[in-house]
């Protein structure tokens, strides 16, 4: 019976025993799933901060954590807490403050924000430098402001509150950051340092000049009328993503030690596949070729053919360079099969959780193995004729899925893609 | 599967130069660091010099591209692929992977100096933020900023296309992109991983963000391991520094030349109780085979109390020692520490210095790591 907790590489099989998720749709995968599959939106205008003379007013922010003002990675490291407390609950490892694991997460880059260099600018008339703000810190009297943002903070306390082991990683690739969090624990435990992860991706950025960045670009939906229809993956009318605010988190481990303790096996990630993409800072290669090379190693790495898909979790931004992109990529990946295979877009619903989104869509793609359910794109009116595929539009479908991948695309040439299954390979 | 872990290229750019020759010259004391105290006074950095950025970034519309902090790693990471005889390889390329450790930013500092000259007498502050970030911020600057964008620019410009993660997390990001790197080429799980890190040490917005901790020095640098308490502070340095490790197989199959020996790489994060930092670093020894005449290379932050505590820990392995502190070379580099410190470790060894290397790496907050090498 030794060979049953490895897989066809011969390496060990990892499994995930809990997960846990807040999206502005709502806390904890329960009331998650409920409005994912009954196609509603957490997209509303913003509250947060004025929004008068933004071409996008609109995001998927998580509101009610604070009751006083608050930095984003006060609020990342909130939405990593309240997730990863539901993943590690659910999988019931370890005890309370000692998690048997190493820590694998993906955090926003963060900086000192504009209300403490208001606060360090000081209320005098004069004009405001560096220099004035060096001042004002060499008194020391603001030394939080320091730990708050380093980039190593929100990683280092949730080690500190969940007892993980050794060195926490903190990453990024960008909007597949969250998937590589993923990668990282299942390369960590296939090298069998480890027997188990905690890998969880988390984003609270959603701020003003977060915003007016994106908007820069012309990377945001500016439909900001109804809120809830901004969203629309590929749609002929797509006009940019949506920002998004979660956390989401997954406890993976070895099968092997899932199985001897009796765990509860939600699912398998059963493959990675990841390939850079040299061709711009913010554009995909034209043909495709590293989306195309990232599924097709995914598969590979899972021991698996196309054919044993059952549904692809879609990168889905709404911009209209990323879905033409994905869905050439899928069709070159699929084949003539593409036009039948289920493909749908989470961020319809949740916008864009950016540094979150591979944890966030990778909870859902394990949800929905788990409830033979296959969540909607939603908005879908206007179907693109350039992409002729099943979008599950509007309305979820049940439907038996035994495997997923889940596609993440990032700037900086990044692109990731895992296979998560019901059972080994 | 236990895969050797060679060191078949080296590229080094910091205040001292380019490549290995300036940097060995200075460890072994025959060059002076090179120490602005005027620039950002009190604040003494080590400035990068002059650059001919063409000979590693060819086009100017990709240096437009960047902030300082990129360009910085980008020259270093194709400074390490033609160290290693990969620059002109394609196919080779196409597989390797890339590990970098990277900070973030760099804000527009007149812009921010303006906008919050404003803020202090606007009528509605949030729509005068607005305003100025619409009119003010460079849309490109966003993406010069991105911490992944270090390792999206060298895809970019040097070809490298392989997986790519970028770490973060101050000084535990630079250990930890080496120690991975390490792990995932002696289990078999890549072939060959171009590591490292870069800093811009001349920004105020990063003197700003250490000040804050009260973690720089004042004045005069006086070395490292001499600073008392009170008188001690990170002296920043601009550093690029990338190496291209791979498994002994794969270097032997293509007949590369192998600079060092990478044997080990650990790290930890411990709560800084009094000792902890010791007690840190003496366990993850229990990890490394120490020659005790070996080279002792440190990437010490400058703070008095965890120097104290770095040497309280070295004496236990090496008695009456004092190690090569790569910060009064080239300045603390934060993220790219680590990664110089085992360069230039590399680099002693590659020229003969000694036969092993132990490399110890304390960050200013929080990190603790340790590297073990020996000669080829």
């Amino acid at each position: 019976m030794m060979t049953d907790v490895r897989d066809a590489h011969g390496r060990p099989l990892v499994a995930v025993t809990g997960i846990g998720l807040v999206t502005s749709l709502g806390r904890g995968k329960a009331d998650n799933w409920a409005r994912l599959t009954a196609g509603q939106s957490g997209i509303h205008r913003i509250t947060r901060f004025p929004v008068e003379g933004l071409r996008t007013s609109i995001a998927g922010t998580v509101d009610d954590l604070f009751s006083q003002p608050f930095a984003a990675p006060e609020l990342s490291e909130k939405l990593a807490m309240l997730a990863a407390d539901e993943a590690v609950g659910q999988a019931g490892l370890g005890s309370r403050g000692n998690f048997p694991g190493q820590l694998f997460m993906a955090v926003p880059p963060v900086e000192l924000e504009w209300p403490q260099k208001q606060v360090l600018a000081g209320d005098g008339a004069e004009a405001v430098s560096y220099d004035t703000l060096l001042a004002a810190a060499a008194a020391h009297t603001h030394r939080a402001y320091h730990e708050m943002f380093l980039f190593g903070t929100v990683a280092d306390r949730i080690a500190d509150h969940f007892g993980t082991r050794g060195s926490p990683i903190s990453l990024s690739t960008a909007c597949s950051s969250g998937a590589t969090a993923i990668q990282m624990g299942v390369e960590a435990i296939r090298r069998g340092e480890t027997d188990a992860a905690l890998c969880i991706g988390t984003d609270g950025s959603v701020h003003a000049e977060a915003l007016i960045r994106f908007s820069l670009l012309s990377a945001l939906s500016t439909h900001n009328d109804p809120p809830e229809e901004a969203s629309k993956p590929f749609s002929k009318n797509r006009d940019g993503f949506v920002m998004g605010e979660g956390g989401a988190a997954l406890v993976l481990e070895s099968y092997a030690s899932a199985r001897a303790r009796g765990a509860e096996i939600l699912g398998f990630v059963l493959g990675c596949g990841e390939k850079g993409d040299g061709f711009h800072r913010t554009r995909s290669s034209p043909d495709g070729r590293p989306a195309i090379v990232a599924m097709q190693d995914a598969l590979a790495d899972a021991g698996l053919e196309p054919d044993h898909i059952d549904y692809v979790n879609a990168h889905g931004t709404s911009t209209p360079e990323n879905d033409k992109m994905e869905a050439m990529s899928c069709t070159a990946v699929f084949g003539p099969r593409m036009t039948s295979l289920p493909i749908s877009s989470n961020k319809s619903m949740v916008g864009h959780t950016l540094t979150a989104a591979g944890a966030v869509e990778a909870v859902f793609s394990l949800l929905t193995i788990a409830k033979g359910r296959i969540p909607p794109t939603i908005n879908y009116r206007e179907p693109d004729p350039n992409i002729p595929l099943d979008v599950v539009p509007n309305v979820a479908r049940d439907a038996l899925v035994r495997r997923v991948i889940s596609n993440s695309f990032g700037f900086g040439g990044q692109n990731t893609c895992l296979v998560f299954g019901d059972a080994p390979v | 599967m236990t895969e050797a872990v060679v060191i078949t290229g080296i590229g080094l750019l910091s205040s001292l130069g380019e490549g290995i020759a300036p940097h060995v010259e200075a460890a072994r004391g025959a060059r002076k660091a090179v120490i602005d105290r005027e620039s950002f006074a009190p604040y003494p950095v080590h400035p990068l010099g002059t650059v001919e950025l063409d000979r590693q970034i060819p086009k100017k519309s990709d240096q437009r591209q960047m902030e300082p902090w990129q360009r910085i790693g980008v020259y270093a990471a194709g400074l390490a692929l033609d160290s290693a005889g990969i620059k002109g390889d394609a196919e080779a390329k196409d597989r390797l992977h890339v590990i970098v450790a990277a900070g973030g930013g760099e804000r527009d500092h007149a812009v921010d100096g303006q906008i919050l000259t404003g803020l202090k007498t606007a009528a509605n502050p949030g729509v005068f933020l607005n305003e100025r970030l619409l009119s003010d911020l460079r849309p490109t600057l966003f993406l010069a900023q991105l911490s992944n964008l270090l390792a999206g620019n060298i895809s970019i410009v040097h070809g490298v296309t392989g997986p790519s993660r970028t770490f973060m997390g101050e000084e535990q990001a630079g250990i930890d992109a080496v120690r991975v790197a390490h792990a995932r080429i002696a289990a078999g799980q890549a072939e060959m991983i171009l590591v490292g890190g870069s800093y811009n040490a001349e920004r105020r917005d990063m003197l700003l963000l250490f000040e804050l901790g009260g973690a720089l020095l004042k004045g005069a640098p006086i070395p490292t391991f001499s600073r008392k308490p009170g008188q001690d502070g990170m002296v920043t340095g601009s550093v690029g520094a990338f190496l291209v490790l791979e498994s002994a197989k794969s270097a032997t199959a293509r007949g590369a030349r192998v600079l060092a020996r990478l044997d080990a790489v650990s790290a930890d994060r411990v709560r800084r109780d009094d000792g902890a930092i010791t007690r840190s670093l003496v366990k993850l020894f229990l990890g490394h085979h120490v020659e005790p005449a070996g080279l002792l290379v440190s990437a010490a932050p400058g703070l008095a109390g965890p120097a104290a505590e770095e040497s309280a820990a070295l004496a236990a392995v090496a008695a009456g020692r004092t190690p090569v502190a790569v910060g009064d070379l080239v300045g603390h580099a934060i993220e790219a520490a680590f990664p110089v410190a085992v360069a230039l470790a590399a680099a002693l060894l590659s020229e003969g210095e000694a036969a092993s290397a132990l490399v110890t790496g304390v960050g200013h907050h929080r990190g603790e790591g340790v590297a073990s090498l020996s000669a080829a």
